[in-house]
C-alpha cells in the first residue's frame, strides 16, 4: 500500500510508504514481538519473563520484589535509595503494590487493592531511554503500525517520599500503560545524576495485549490458569479486611512503633532499616486511611510524618555513603 | 539576503506549553539578533510535541559596520587625563580626532558574519528559555549546573541558507539532520534549508504548523461526526490539546454503550474531555450521543480499527466508574451527606463547611424574610411585588418582611433555607470527589432525583454562579438567595478575620465572589442592604468562639441610604437576642465596633470592584468617581442607575454647559472659601441620625438654601431669574431623586443651564457691596449644592 511519499525518497532510499515503513525507517522502528509455538498473545507470566529478558539484555540487574508491603515500586530501596548518589545503577524488577483504598471486593474489573508494577530504573538516564522503552513494548507484542502510542505530560510527585520528577504517562490507544519519569529530587535531595524510571502497570498492559475486559479473565499462564484463579479470593478477603476488619487501634499503635523504630535506627546510623520502617509507616497510614479514621485535617500531618521519616533515611544514607561517593567522583557533593 | 532555520528537537513537550514556547523562541531570538543590529524581514515559528522551530527570513550576510565615537579630554588637558583616555580606548594619541578643541576616539567596527551572531545566539536563547517547568537529565546531570530544558533536548538543526551554523550545547551539536514522525519515519532526514523544512517534514509525516494540525483535527472530527449522523460539540481547548499531542493527527470516531447515557451528560462529557481528551457529539435531537472522537497520532495500517477499539474500552471503564459513583451517590440522601461536612475544615478560624452551611442557611432565610429577595411576580400574590428593577419606581414605603401567608413568601424563605442546607452536600459525594468541577451540578441532580422541590434543586445546582464574566446569572429567587448568601458569607467571614485580598493575592477568591454579588444584584434589580447583610454575616462568622454574635432580628428600612457607623452599630445592638449586660457588655461593644470597622472595609472593597467592573464596561472613570464621591450609597442598583443617568446627561449640550457653569461657580466659591454644604458622606456620618432618617444624598444639602430666594436689595434680572430657576429646580430634583428617577433629576438640573449662563454674563459676583456679594455667593452655593444632589460634578473631567 502506498500513501504519502516517504521523506527518504530524496535520499534515494525507496519509494516512500504510508503503512509500512521504508527500509531505513523500518530498521529504526522496534519490531513487534513474534512468537512461534506458544499461543499468542503473551500470558501474564510470559509478559513478565519477556520484560525481564529484554531489560536483562540491556544491562539491567533483574532484582526480586521487596519483601514488604508498599504502595508503589518507587518505594523499593532499589529505586528510592539508589536514585541518590553518583554511581550508575540499572535495575528492573516486579513489585507487588498495595493500595487499600482501591479495593473493590473483587467486583470491579479494573480496580485492585493488590497488583503488580514492573519497575525499571536507569541511572543516569540514557539518551535513548524513550527508544529503549518503546523496544520493550514491541517485545511484549505491541505493533506500532496499528496502535497509537502517546507521551502525555504527567509530572510525578510523591509527597510521602519528598520526591518529584518530570515525565509522561504513556498512552496506548488512550490507556495509560506506563509512568515515565525523570527523577529530579528524592527525599528532598537533588538527583545527581538524574535517573529515568519506568513503571509499567502489568495488569493493564496484559488486559490490553490479551484484549480482556476484566482483570480476572487474564491468562496468567499458557495452561489455562486465570488471574482470577490466583487472586480473586485474595481481593475479596483483603478488601474486607482493609475496609472493615483491620483493628484501627492496633494500626495506630503500629504506626507509632514504626515511626519510633525508624528514629532509633537513624540514631544508630542504620539508614536501610530506618527506610524499611518508613515504608512500613507509609503502608500503615494507607490502611488507616482506608478504614476512614483519619480526618481531613489529620491527613496532611500523617503524610508529613511519613515524609520526615523517608527524608531522614535518605539523609542518613547520603551521609553514610558520601565519603565513598566523593572519593569515586571528585567534586561530587550532596 | 538569507533565511535562517532553527529546530530544537526534544522528547515530548507538554501540549499546554507549546504555543507559548513557540512565541518565546521567536521573541528571544529576535531580541538576541537585535542586540547585534540584525533584523529579519519575516519571523515564523512552529511547535509540535517533539520540536520547536524558528524561521527568520531575509537576514543580511553580515551585520552593518559601525563607527563608534567616544568623547575624550579637551586639547591641552593634563597629560594624565589623556593617558587614561588612551588606555581606555586602546588607541595612540595620533589616532584621536580633534573637533572644536575636544579629542574624540573613533573606532570603526567592521560587520560581523551573521552566521557567527547566530551561532552565539542559539546557546544563549536555549539557556535563557523561560519554560514553566524544566528538568535535568542524563550523565551531565551529575552536576546540578547542567542544562535545563522542558524534557531532554535531543537535536539542533541550524541552517543559515544551506550551511550549518555550528554550535554545541550540553553535548548536542547542531547539524542538518532531524527525525520525522516517531513511528512513521523514525529514521534521520536531512534538511536542505529553511525553504524545504516544512515540506520535508510533511513528507516524513510531521505537520509542523500547529494551526494546520488544529484545522485538520477540527475538520476531521466534524466530518467523522457527520458521517455518523451526529454533530460535534466543538471545543477550542481540546483542539489545542490534541494538536499538541500529535504530529500527524487522525481523528477517529468511537462509540460507547448507550446504557451509560443514564449518567448525567455533563459527567460523560467531562470524563471524555478531562481524562481522555475526547470530543463528544450530539444527536439530531440535540442530546448527547453515545459517541466520541479521539485523535490518534498515526495513520494506522488497519485504518484505526484497533485504536478505536482500545479507546472504546478505556472510555467504557471510565464511564462504568462514573456510573458506579453516580448510582452510589444517589442512594445516600443529601441530608445525610451534609452531615459529613462537619469533618471538612472550611478555614481554621471559620470552622467547618457545616458551620458555613449553617450561616448561609440563616442568611438566605433572612434575605427573604427581610424583603431583599422577593418571589417572582407570577409566583407571588398581589402586593408581594416585583423588586424595583427599573429605577423609575419608588421603593414601597412599607416593606413586607412577612408577605402574605397564602403567597409564596413563606415558602420562599423555607425553600431558600432548605437549598442552602443542601447546597454543599455534594462535596462529599464520590462523583464530586472524582470531578471537583461538578460541584453544584451533581448536588442538583441528586436533589432532583431525591424529590426535592425543583427550585431547591436548581438553587443547589446554580448557587456557585456566576463564576466569571459571561457566566449565566441566576434569576430564580431561591437560587439568588442562596447564591447571594453564600458569597456574602465568604466575603464577610474573611474580612472578619482580616484575610483580605492584597495586590495580586486573593487566595479565597473574594474578588470573584464580590463580582458575583454585583452581577446578581444588577441582573435581578436586587436592593441588597450591603452594610447590614455584611454585618449580619460577620457576626456569625466565628463559630464556637466568644466572638460569635447572632444579629437575629436585624432590621433596616429598604431603599434607604446607608447608615453611618453609629446607625449601623445601634441597629446591630438592638438586634442582639440577649441584652448587653454586666462587665461582658464592654466586650460586646468591642465586638460590634470590630464588625462595623470590618463592614466599612468590605464595602470599600465592593466599591473598588464596582469601579473596576464599570470601567471595564466602558463607563468613564470620572463619572464613577463623581457618583462615588457622594459616599455612603448602600444600594448597588441605585448607584448604577445614577451613574448611567449621569453618563447620558454629561454628553448632552445642556449637560456640558451646566458642567462648565458648575465649575465656574465652584471655583469662585472655593476662592471665597464658601464650604460645601452637602459634603459627601462623612459629613452626614457625623450626624448620628437613626437608620430611618434619610442620609446625605436625600436631605436638602444646604440649610441656607431654604430662604435664599428673597433679596434684600434690588436684584438684577439675571440673578432673580437664577433664584427662581433654583426655586423651581431644587424640589423637582429632590423629588426625582427620592423616586430614583435620575433622568428626571438631571432634567431638572438642565433647566439651570440658561439662567446660570445669563448670570455669569451680566452679574458681577464680587460686588463692592458685601450684602450683594454674599447674596450672589449664596446663589452660586445653592446652584452647586443642587448639582451635588446628583453627583459631585467637581470630579467630572472636561
Amino acid at each position: 500500500m502506498k500513501g504519502r511519499v516517504c521523506g527518504h525518497r530524496d535520499d534515494g532510499w525507496g519509494e516512500g510508504h504510508r503503512l509500512t515503513p521504508c527500509a531505513p525507517c523500518a530498521k529504526a522502528l522496534p519490531k513487534p514481538h513474534r512468537v512461534t509455538n506458544l499461543s499468542e498473545p503473551l500470558s501474564f507470566q510470559r509478559m513478565i519473563l519477556t520484560l525481564h529478558d529484554y531489560w536483562s539484555t540491556r544491562g539491567c540487574l533483574i532484582l526480586q520484589p521487596y519483601d514488604m508491603r508498599m504502595g508503589a515500586g518507587t518505594f523499593h530501596p532499589a529505586t528510592t535509595l539508589r536514585a541518590l548518589g553518583p554511581e550508575p545503577w540499572n535495575a528492573a524488577f516486579v513489585q507487588p503494590c498495595r493500595r487499600p483504598t482501591d479495593g473493590r471486593y473483587g467486583e470491579n474489573p479494573n480496580r485492585l487493592q493488590h497488583y503488580y508494577q514492573y519497575q525499571v530504573i536507569l541511572k543516569p538516564s540514557p539518551p535513548d531511554l524513550q527508544e529503549l522503552y518503546l523496544g520493550s513494548l514491541a517485545a511484549i507484542g505491541i505493533d506500532f503500525t496499528r496502535h497509537d502510542i502517546r507521551f502525555v505530560e504527567d509530572d510525578w510527585e510523591s509527597p510521602t517520599l519528598g520526591a518529584w520528577g518530570l515525565g509522561w504517562e504513556v498512552w496506548c490507544d488512550g490507556m495509560e500503560v506506563t509512568q515515565f519519569t525523570y527523577f529530579q529530587q528524592m527525599g528532598g535531595f537533588d538527583c545527581k545524576p538524574v535517573a529515568g524510571e519506568l513503571t509499567y502497570g502489568l495488569e493493564r498492559l496484559a488486559m490490553y495485549i490479551q484484549n480482556k475486559d476484566s482483570v480476572y479473565d487474564l491468562a496468567f499462564n499458557d495452561e489455562g490458569v486465570s488471574y482470577g484463579d490466583v487472586f480473586l479470593e485474595n481481593e475479596r478477603e483483603m478488601s474486607k479486611w482493609n475496609f472493615e476488619i483491620a483493628d484501627t487501634d492496633a494500626l495506630f499503635d503500629l504506626f507509632r512503633k514504626a515511626a519510633a523504630e525508624c528514629e532509633r535506627s537513624l540514631e544508630a546510623k542504620l539508614p536501610i532499616p530506618a527506610y524499611e520502617q518508613a515504608i512500613e509507616a507509609s503502608h500503615i497510614f494507607n490502611l488507616l486511611n482506608a478504614r476512614g479514621v483519619i480526618s481531613v485535617a489529620e491527613r496532611q500531618a500523617y503524610i508529613g510524618r511519613v515524609r520526615d521519616l523517608a527524608k531522614g533515611a535518605c539523609a542518613a544514607w547520603i551521609e553514610k555513603k558520601s565519603p565513598e561517593w566523593e572519593a569515586a567522583y571528585p567534586g561530587w557533593a550532596a | 539576503m538569507t533565511d535562517f532555520l532553527l529546530e530544537l528537537r526534544s522528547e515530548e513537550i507538554p501540549a499546554r506549553m507549546q504555543e507559548k514556547a513557540r512565541e518565546d523562541l521567536a521573541r528571544l531570538f529576535v531580541a538576541e539578533l537585535d542586540k547585534a543590529g540584525l533584523k529579519a524581514a519575516e519571523v515564523v515559528s512552529y511547535a509540535t510535541p517533539r520540536r520547536l522551530a524558528l524561521i527568520l527570513k531575509g537576514l543580511p550576510a553580515k551585520t552593518a559596520a559601525v563607527s563608534e565615537e567616544t568623547k575624550g579630554p579637551r586639547v591641552g588637558a593634563p597629560p594624565q587625563a589623556l593617558e587614561g583616555f588612551l588606555r581606555k580606548t586602546g588607541l595612540t594619541a595620533d589616532q584621536l580626532v580633534e573637533r572644536d578643541g575636544v579629542l574624540f576616539a573613533i573606532v570603526d567596527k567592521p560587520g560581523r558574519a551573521t552566521a557567527e551572531v547566530l551561532a552565539a545566539a542559539i546557546p544563549a536563547v536555549i539557556r535563557a528559555f523561560p519554560w514553566p517547568k524544566s528538568m535535568r537529565w542524563g550523565a551531565d546531570s551529575l552536576s546540578t549546573e547542567s542544562l535545563r530544558w522542558v524534557r531532554p533536548l535531543q537535536g539542533i538543526v541550524a541552517l543559515f541558507g544551506s550551511d550549518v551554523v555550528p554550535c554545541e550545547i550540553a553535548g548536542v551539536t547542531s547539524g542538518a539532520a532531524t527525525v520525522g514522525h516517531r513511528f512513521h519515519h523514525p529514521g534521520a532526514i536531512t534538511i536542505g534549508s529553511a525553504d524545504d523544512y516544512v515540506e520535508k517534514l510533511r513528507d516524513a509525516h510531521v505537520i509542523v504548523d500547529g494551526a494546520e494540525r488544529r484545522n485538520i483535527i477540527a475538520l476531521g472530527a466534524k466530518m467523522a461526526a457527520q458521517k455518523a449522523g451526529l454533530s460535534l460539540i466543538e471545543d477550542e481547548g481540546l483542539l489545542f490539546e490534541n494538536a499538541g499531542l500529535t504530529e500527524w493527527p487522525m481523528p477517529l470516531l468511537g462509540r460507547f454503550d448507550e446504557a451509560f447515557l443514564a449518567v448525567p451528560p455533563e459527567v460523560i462529557q467531562l470524563t471524555a474531555r478531562v481524562n481522555q481528551k475526547y470530543f463528544v457529539c450530539r444527536d439530531s435531537a440535540g442530546k448527547l450521543a453515545n459517541a466520541f472522537v479521539c485523535v490518534a497520532n498515526i495513520d494506522a495500517a488497519d485504518g484505526g480499527e484497533k485504536i478505536v477499539a482500545g479507546n472504546q474500552k478505556v472510555l467504557a471503564a471510565r464511564l462504568s466508574d462514573a456510573r458506579f459513583f453516580y448510582e452510589t451517590d444517589l442512594k445516600v440522601p443529601l441530608e445525610a451527606q451534609a452531615g459529613k461536612l462537619e469533618k471538612i475544615v472550611f478555614h481554621e478560624k471559620l470552622g467547618t463547611v457545616a458551620d458555613k452551611v449553617e450561616r448561609v442557611a440563616k442568611l438566605a432565610r433572612w434575605l427573604v424574610e427581610s424583603g431583599v429577595i422577593k418571589p417572582l411576580p407570577f409566583r407571588g400574590g398581589v402586593g408581594v411585588g416585583d423588586s424595583a428593577s427599573t429605577g423609575g419606581l419608588a421603593p414601597s414605603s412599607a416593606p413586607t418582611p412577612n408577605p402574605s401567608p397564602e403567597g409564596e413568601g413563606l415558602d420562599l424563605a423555607s425553600l431558600a433555607e432548605r437549598a442552602a442546607r443542601l447546597a454543599k452536600a455534594d462535596l462529599v459525594t464520590g462523583m464530586v470527589g472524582e470531578f471537583p468541577e461538578l460541584q453544584g451540578l451533581m448536588g442538583g441532580y441528586y436533589a432532583a432525583a431525591q424529590g426535592e422541590d425543583p427550585a431547591v434543586a436548581a438553587a443547589i445546582r446554580d448557587h456557585y454562579k456566576p463564576v466569571g464574566q459571561g457566566d449565566d446569572v441566576p434569576t430564580d429567587p431561591v437560587t439568588v438567595a442562596v447564591a447571594l448568601a453564600d458569597k456574602l458569607d465568604t466575603i464577610a467571614a474573611f474580612f472578619r478575620i482580616d484575610e483580605k485580598p492584597t495586590g495580586s493575592k486573593d487566595p479565597f477568591a473574594l474578588r470573584r465572589a464580590s463580582l458575583g454579588i454585583l452581577a446578581l444584584c444588577q441582573v435581578n434589580g436586587t436592593r441588597l442592604p450591603l452594610h447590614y447583610a455584611l454585618a449580619k454575616a460577620m457576626g456569625a462568622a466565628l463559630p464556637f468562639s466568644r466572638k460569635h454574635l447572632e444579629f437575629d432580628s436585624l432590621s433596616f428600612v429598604p431603599g434607604n441610604i446607608v447608615p453611618n457607623g453609629k446607625a449601623l452599630k445601634a441597629a446591630l445592638e438592638a438586634s442582639l437576642a440577649q441584652p448587653l449586660q454586666g462587665p461582658a457588655g464592654s466586650t460586646w461593644q468591642q465586638l460590634i465596633d470590630e464588625i462595623v470597622a470590618a463592614v466599612k472595609d468590605a464595602t470599600a472593597f465592593f466599591a473598588d470592584r464596582l469601579k473596576v467592573q464599570q470601567r471595564e464596561a466602558g463607563v468613564r472613570h470620572d463619572l464613577i468617581d463623581a457618583v462615588f464621591a457622594l459616599g455612603g450609597e448602600d444600594d448597588l442598583v441605585r448607584l448604577l442607575a445614577r451613574v448611567k443617568a449621569l453618563q447620558a446627561f454629561v454628553t448632552t449640550e445642556d449637560g456640558a454647559n451646566l458642567l462648565a457653569g458648575y465649575k465656574r461657580a465652584a471655583n469662585i466659591l472655593k476662592k471665597e472659601g464658601v464650604a460645601t454644604a452637602s459634603a459627601p458622606a462623612e459629613a452626614g456620618a457625623q450626624g448620628g441620625e437613626g437608620p430611618s432618617n434619610p442620609g446625605p444624598l436625600l436631605s436638602q444639602g444646604s440649610e441656607t438654601a431654604q430662604h435664599a430666594s428673597g433679596f434684600a436689595y434690588d436684584a438684577e434680572p439675571a440673578e432673580a431669574a437664577l433664584a427662581s430657576a433654583l426655586d423651581a429646580a431644587e424640589p423637582k430634583a429632590t423629588a426625582a431623586i427620592v423616586a430614583e428617577d435620575f433622568e428626571g433629576a438631571m432634567a431638572a438640573l438642565a433647566t439651570l443651564r440658561a439662567p446660570i449662563d445669563a448670570f455669569f454674563d451680566s452679574v458681577t459676583v464680587n460686588d463692592a457691596d458685601p450684602v450683594k456679594r454674599a447674596a450672589r455667593l449664596g446663589l452660586l452655593a445653592r446652584m452647586r449644592d443642587a448639582v451635588h444632589k446628583v453627583a459631585d460634578f467637581a470630579k467630572i473631567e472636561g
